[in-house]
């Protein structure tokens, strides 16, 4: 599998914030999108989830098959939100998004014990701290199986320890085979990866 | 499908108590009623079932701006959104509707029959009212998730849904108390009114998700 | 098939607002000017008509409450129709011209209400019944205002522009339901009397110069909506503007500071 991107240009409010970016990601790699505020890191991941429209170019999933026809299908969306109803336990969360999202990979209290929250599955998740609610998140890639992970500043309020746990998360994922484009200002601990350094190029 | 409307409906009912305002809301404006026109028995009874209706349709206005608004706050709209290969925008709008009526407009109907006996309604106009309204309401809840989706990048957009569906809801008004009413008065008929106003919630089950849906694809 | 691609092209060039802003500029003139004698000799042909043996002197409000009427519906469809281009072919021009109309179709509208109004007090003998017709274009009226309501509420001009489409169209598929459930509700409102299969049931002598002033407004309109587009986008090349100039005023203190 491969996804490409091609002349691709985004806009936000009917600015063009980046224009003319090109790459493409293999099973395996990663590629991280850096760049100062306002260089369209979030419009460009929201452009790969199908989420917006690009204002040119083209972008496919190559060699996806039946099963993954396009990026949208085939990926998993870690936004700034979380995504996780506050009134609702972490495990009912996941439990949710995992009969809603398909392709059942590991159960809700395997994912919470990979990111370090077994013993708290059954709070509401509005009693959470910040780096905790990221971590229930970042558990939400595991409980589906998606090959593309489009990560929008995944470690955003995660601690030294947890960082290294997920980085050895992605380098796990990377292992079986998956993608992952992360758009990030912290360094995430993937050795090998690309780099698309945003803003300048631009206008 | 089913987990998105159990989780939906759990929501409804566990995070903040919009079916117990909706129902004391429907409460009020039927209670101030007859301070308005007098408690005059006999006109109560006659227009007992619209102000029953004229409640319901203000009442499940209430809390709709919500719908897709508390999704989009939290990220889950956008993976709703990239999730339309595998489980059709149109049909998780559609969900999400009768989610939303199950745990927020269901009670309304509940309860219109009692509060018709305040209003001096005979049983057989009780029994009308409620099985109308019944059928009736969902139709206005399609409609709301139009609005609710076109409004949805606004933070006080509330006022604004009522604005715009409250037009679009006067065919659904207009059958559903034509309805109740024809199972009291003699000369108007119950039935065919209470099939156009079948016809027009099947008709909005269709067409209001549907254009949900595009306006939510839209709204970014 | 060349012709088809012939006017393709033609429709993309017109797409670029410069050369839509010069064509309505030199037609605006041309439109107002028709507008104007067309009206003169439509109006003047309705006061020397002769008058009704029922209604007397009060049936000459119906020389402009019906043309009113009409382009109450008539602008409400050419929104419907900007609002498919809007979301089908994402026609830049489409969005500007449902925006445009609106307030236009809004004052046509209430218009035609407020001349009906004044038409029902000696007719029916009251200024306002819950006719079906009255209702359903009192609806359309409100439907105007939320349009108008929605497009002012949003301030990113695409995202805007997409949801008063999804509005007007959503509305446009209703309007008819509306009209027959009002219909079945109650009617005092006389029935259709121009465009009828079997013929016009009114008489040429009051049919004329009503289709003349009919005509004339429509030629109004048309040029009130070419002038409100030409605003409307010369409002946003000074929204544009401005926000460039923002943005420039930023390059030039990172400048600054780099220096």
């Amino acid at each position: 599998m491969r996804l490409a991107a091609e002349a691709l240009s985004g806009e936000r409010g009917g600015e063009v914030i980046f224009s003319d970016t090109s790459f493409a990601v293999a099973c395996g790699e990663a590629l991280l999108v850096t760049g100062p505020n306002g260089a369209g890191k979030t419009t460009l991941l929201r452009i790969l989830a199908g989420l917006l429209r690009p204002a040119a170019g083209r972008l496919a999933l190559d060699g996806g098959g039946e099963e993954w026809p396009d990026i949208r299908a085939a990926c998993h969306y870690l936004g700034h939100f979380n995504a996780m109803k506050t009134a609702l336990t972490v495990e009912e969360n996941l439990v949710f998004w995992q009969r809603f999202l398909g392709q059942a990979r590991m159960t809700a209290s395997e994912a919470l014990e990979t990111v370090g929250l077994e013993d708290i599955g059954h709070l509401p998740f509005g009693y959470l701290s910040t780096g905790q609610r990221r971590r229930a998140a970042i558990a939400r890639l595991l409980v589906s199986h998606r090959p593309v992970w489009l990560l929008d500043e995944p470690t955003a309020g995660l601690d030294r320890a947890s960082e290294g746990r997920f980085a050895e998360l992605m380098r796990g994922h990377l292992r079986e085979g998956g993608m992952i484009v992360a758009a990030t200002h912290l360094p995430l601990g993937l050795e090998g990866a690309g780099e698309l350094a945003m803003g300048g190029q631009a206008r | 499908m089913l987990a998105l409307y159990l989780r939906e409906v759990r929501l409804g009912i566990r995070a903040g108590s919009g079916a117990l305002t909706g129902v004391l809301f429907f409460l009020a404006v039927v209670a101030v009623i007859p301070f308005g026109v007098g408690p005059d028995l006999n006109l109560l009874a006659r227009i007992g079932p619209a102000i029953l209706w004229i409640g319901a349709l203000l009442a499940s206005l209430l809390g709709l701006e919500r719908l897709f608004q508390a999704d989009r706050e939290d990220g889950s709209l956008d993976l709703m959104l990239i999730a339309d290969g595998r489980h059709m925008l149109a049909l998780t709008v559609f969900v999400k509707c009768l989610a939303h009526w199950t745990a927020n407009v269901l009670p309304l109907v509940a309860v219109a029959p009692l509060l018709g006996l305040f209003m001096n309604v005979p049983p057989t106009g009780l029994a009308a009212a409620t099985l109308t309204l019944l059928v009736g309401t969902p139709a206005i809840t399609f409609i709301g998730a139009v609005g609710a989706a076109l409004v949805v990048a606004l933070p006080r957009g509330g006022l604004l849904v009522s604005v715009l569906i409250l037009p679009l809801s006067i065919p659904v008004l207009i059958f559903g108390v034509a309805a109740s009413r024809g199972a009291v008065a003699e000369p108007d008929p119950f039935l065919p009114a209470f099939l156009i106003l079948v016809a027009l919630t099947l008709f909005f089950a269709v067409i209001g998700p549907a254009a949900a849906a595009l306006a939510l694809r839209n709204a970014d | 098939m060349s012709e088809t691609a012939n006017l393709t092209a033609r429709l993309t060039a017109l797409a670029n607002p410069t050369r839509f802003l010069a064509l309505a500029g030199s037609l605006v003139p041309w439109l107002g000017g028709a507008a104007v004698l067309v009206l003169v000799v439509g109006l003047g042909m309705a006061f020397a008509a002769p008058e009704d043996y029922q209604q007397g002197i009060t049936v000459r409000i119906m020389y402009i409450h019906v043309p009113f009427a009409w382009l109450a519906m008539f602008c409400y469809t050419l929104m419907a129709a900007s609002a498919l281009g809007t979301l089908v072919w994402r026609h830049p021009l489409a969005d500007v011209a449902l925006k445009a109309a609106a307030p236009i179709g809004a004052v046509f509208t209430a218009l035609a209400l407020v001349t009906g109004s004044i038409w029902g007090k000696p007719m029916w003998g009251t200024w306002w019944v819950w006719d079906a017709r009255l209702t359903s274009v009192f609806v359309l009226f409100l439907m105007y205002l939320g349009i108008i309501a929605l497009t002012r509420a949003l301030d990113d001009q695409s995202r805007a522009a997409r949801a008063a489409a999804i509005l007007t169209l959503v509305g446009f598929i209703n309007i008819p339901i509306i009209k027959f459930s009002v219909d079945w509700w109650n009617t005092l409102h006389q029935p259709a009397s121009v465009f009828r299969l079997d013929g016009p049931t009114i008489h040429p002598s009051l049919l004329w110069p009503l289709l003349i002033s009919a005509a004339g407004f429509t030629l109004l309109f048309l040029a009130l909506h070419l002038m409100a587009m030409r605003a409307e986008i010369w409002r946003r090349r000074v929204s544009a503007m401005r926000r460039l100039s923002a943005r420039a005023a930023e390059g030039k203190l990172a400048e600054g500071q780099a220096s």
